[in-house]
């Protein structure tokens, strides 16, 4: 871990984008996630750290509504973004996840074409008027995503046939071509090769300037590359939540020091 | 501890000779090879048996016998006004024709110069089908055009002159037969002979005629069935597949997972395992007596064998729709499409394949199913073809299996060779079904 670079990522926005108090999440009577408050502030990445089933995951899809579709799921809280509750009975789940963008942990593009892959929430959102338009909103995707220069002679290539890094980006291209306000990526690189990893992280960070990023990751060295705040999950409790600096070099919590130092986890 | 000494006092075992253990293990495995190649040659050698019999007694029903004679269609007894007019036309019956065939045979045998003391004129025309005279009459009022030609009419020859060109029929049988006599064959042979009868390739005239009565098996086909099943099967395709499919899509994507679904689920697959003749009662019963629907007809038929073919298909497409990953529900849902959207745009296409192969095979079983047909009465004689759809989806129809069960109960052998030239033709459209159900899997599979 290189503490000098994380010292140089110093949090640059202050205004929150979404906003969770009091969340508890049970599913039947397993209670898995327990009176989580976070913050999320805008232009930002966000990184949940933990160990396997300490419940960071099923926050990241509290925040999208994915939990809806477990249907043993109860979220119980608030969970507001840009001051709106989430969980309001009058929230389509599926504007708000046009909003709120998701990027799995495998990497699963449609088994259609590239162009297709990108194209898809543009149109059932209705946000273009044309064609040009939509070729449009796909080009400046995938150029966000640093895929254009790859793919941009094979558009009508199947999306499937990509390399594995390749996919994660056509799906982060995917998710940012109905401009979200907040990406959500659940442990994007765990299906993927160092060389992929890097540029995924690269790129995370680069989208930093238009979205609020909140990433799900099992690396300590990744949350510390790419974020600027970490929030400490453990058996369903958020022990720690601060700047990423402060949580890796000098953590409050002795939980926190023991996980970031490999005694549990 | 133990085990150690236990170990040491183990003498060491050359690794070149095989122990007691390990040959009867060996022997073991062996046997059950040996069961498994049985079982299979069994299976085989039924198959053999089944496809050689079927061939052997079938193959004969797409040849026919018949006799060719040129024939002079006489203005002045088929047509006396001599307008050409159909309806005046259709007042000489076919004992008209009948006469007139008559005399151009035995002209043409006394041409030929071929002896016919030893028969007399009613049994020459005996070795012609009754069905003969109806032909030609049929003919000239399709085509009015053809009096006053001589034409060459092709008459099925009777099915003992049939039977004695392929064997069935004998010299000696035809001494106990009160159909033919041995004179009558030496006659049918002089004249094939003399190049008036030949034994040819009769294809289109077994699948397209209708069936026929006891007395006439020469000139009995499969064309009323085969429409029938045909019917059916759109009957069935047109109601059981979006039925079937949208049933599948709500247990397996909507639905709550609680008890109901749960005891849905079972009882779905009972009845894919209910013996079809039951639903055949039930058809009788709610179709026909309770709703009215006339009986013998493809819609009802259709509809029984739709009931039958549901759970078929329900099971095939939720398998389908249980082996799309899904991870790609979350991706469609991630980016904020609906339910309803993920599962038209991506389960939907992906478990297409399944539904399909599902969908065909269900089909294929519904054209093989006689049971349920029995009680709702297409097993009768259907001699006039349905109408187009949909007036012909209420006209009385049979269909293929039910007409191989017809044929196999009349006593005339020649209807055997009809009842398996059927299965024959049965068989071909199952093989042709499971065929396409493969082709379609391997076309449209994709990979994720």
């Amino acid at each position: 871990m290189n503490d000098m670079r994380i010292a140089e990522r110093a949090v640059t926005s202050e205004t929150s984008k979404m906003s969770a108090q009091g969340v508890q999440v049970y599913y039947g009577s397993n209670h898995a996630l327990k009176d989580v408050d976070v913050e999320i502030l805008d232009k930002t990445v966000t990184a949940f750290i933990g160990p396997s089933g300490c419940g960071k995951s099923t926050f990241l899809r509290c925040l999208n509504r994915m939990n809806d579709t477990v249907a043993s799921a109860r979220v119980l809280g608030t969970i507001l973004l840009e001051g709106e509750d989430i969980y309001d009975k009058r929230v389509d789940p599926v504007t708000l996840r046009a909003k709120v963008g998701m990027v799995f942990q495998k990497p699963n593009p449609f088994p259609k074409s590239i162009y297709e892959n990108v194209a898809y929430g543009p149109r059932i959102h209705g946000l273009t008027r044309n064609k040009a338009e939509l070729d449009e909103v796909v080009e400046q995707s995938l150029r966000k995503a640093a895929l254009w220069n790859e793919v941009k002679d094979r558009l009508d290539a199947p999306g499937t046939g990509l390399s594995g890094g390749q996919q994660q980006r056509l799906c982060i291209a995917r998710a940012i071509a109905t401009s979200p306000e907040v990406l959500l990526m659940d442990e994007p690189c765990s299906a993927l090769d160092p060389i992929a990893t890097a540029q995924v992280e690269e790129l995370i960070d680069e989208l930093r300037s238009q979205f609020s990023v909140v990433i799900v990751t099992h690396s300590m060295q990744q949350a510390a590359r790419v974020s600027q705040r970490t929030a400490f999950f453990h058996l369903g409790n958020l022990v720690e939540y601060g700047e990423t600096g402060q949580i890796f070099t000098n953590p409050r919590d002795p939980r926190t020091e023991s996980y970031i130092t490999g005694r549990i986890g | 501890m133990t085990d150690a000494t236990l170990h040491s006092a183990q003498p060491s075992r050359s690794l070149l000779a095989s122990d007691a253990r390990t040959r009867r293990r060996k022997a073991a495995e062996k046997r059950f090879r040996a069961y498994g190649l049985i079982a299979i040659s069994l299976g085989l050698a039924a198959l053999v048996f089944l496809l050689a019999s079927v061939l052997g007694n079938g193959l004969g029903a797409f040849r026919q016998t018949f006799v060719e004679i040129p024939v002079t269609l006489d203005e002045a007894t088929l047509d006396k006004a001599g307008t050409r007019d159909p309806k005046a036309m259709a007042k000489v019956t076919t004992v008209g024709y009948g006469k007139l065939i008559a005399a151009a045979l035995e002209a043409e045998l006394a041409a030929k110069g071929l002896d016919t003391a030893a028969v007399d004129s009613k049994a020459i025309m005996g070795l012609m089908s009754k069905e003969a005279a109806a032909d030609l009459r049929n003919m000239v009022l399709a085509d009015p055009s053809l009096i006053g030609q001589t034409i060459t009419f092709d008459a099925a020859a009777t099915s003992r002159v049939d039977g004695f060109f392929k064997g069935r029929v004998t010299l000696e049988s035809a001494e106990r037969d009160s159909n033919i006599s041995p004179e009558q064959l030496h006659l049918a042979q002089a004249m094939k002979d003399a190049g008036l009868i030949e034994t040819k390739l009769n294809l289109w005239g077994f699948l397209s005629s209708p069936d026929a009565s006891e007395l006439r098996p020469e000139v009995a086909g499969l064309g009323v069935a085969i429409l029938g099943s045909a019917y059916m099967m759109l009957i069935v395709l047109c109601l059981s597949l979006p039925i079937g499919v949208a049933a599948s899509i709500y247990l397996e994507e909507m639905a709550p997972k609680n008890k109901w679904t749960d005891m849905i689920e079972v009882n779905i697959a009972n009845l894919a395992a209910v013996p079809s003749i039951v639903y055949g009662i039930l058809a009788l019963a709610l179709f026909i007596n309770f709703m009215g629907l006339p009986q013998s007809a493809p819609m009802v038929g259709g509809l029984v064998l739709t009931l039958m073919t549901l759970p078929t298909i329900i099971i095939a497409t939720r398998a389908a729709l249980k082996a799309v990953p899904p991870s790609i529900r979350d991706a469609a849902l991630g980016v904020g499409a609906s339910r309803m959207q993920s599962i038209f745009h991506h389960v939907l296409p992906l478990a297409m394949p399944g539904i399909l192969t599902g969908t065909i095979l269900g089909l294929a079983r519904a054209l093989g199913e006689s049971a349920p047909l029995l009680l709702i009465g297409m097993v009768a004689f259907v001699k006039d073809f349905p109408a187009a759809p949909p007036e012909g989806l209420m006209e009385p129809a049979t269909a293929l299996p039910v007409q191989v069960y017809q044929w196999t109960q009349r006593s005339d052998p020649a209807f055997v060779e009809r009842a398996s030239g059927a299965i024959i033709v049965l068989l071909v459209f199952l093989l042709v079904m499971n065929a396409v159900a493969i082709v379609l899997r391997r076309r449209f599979e994709r990979r994720w």
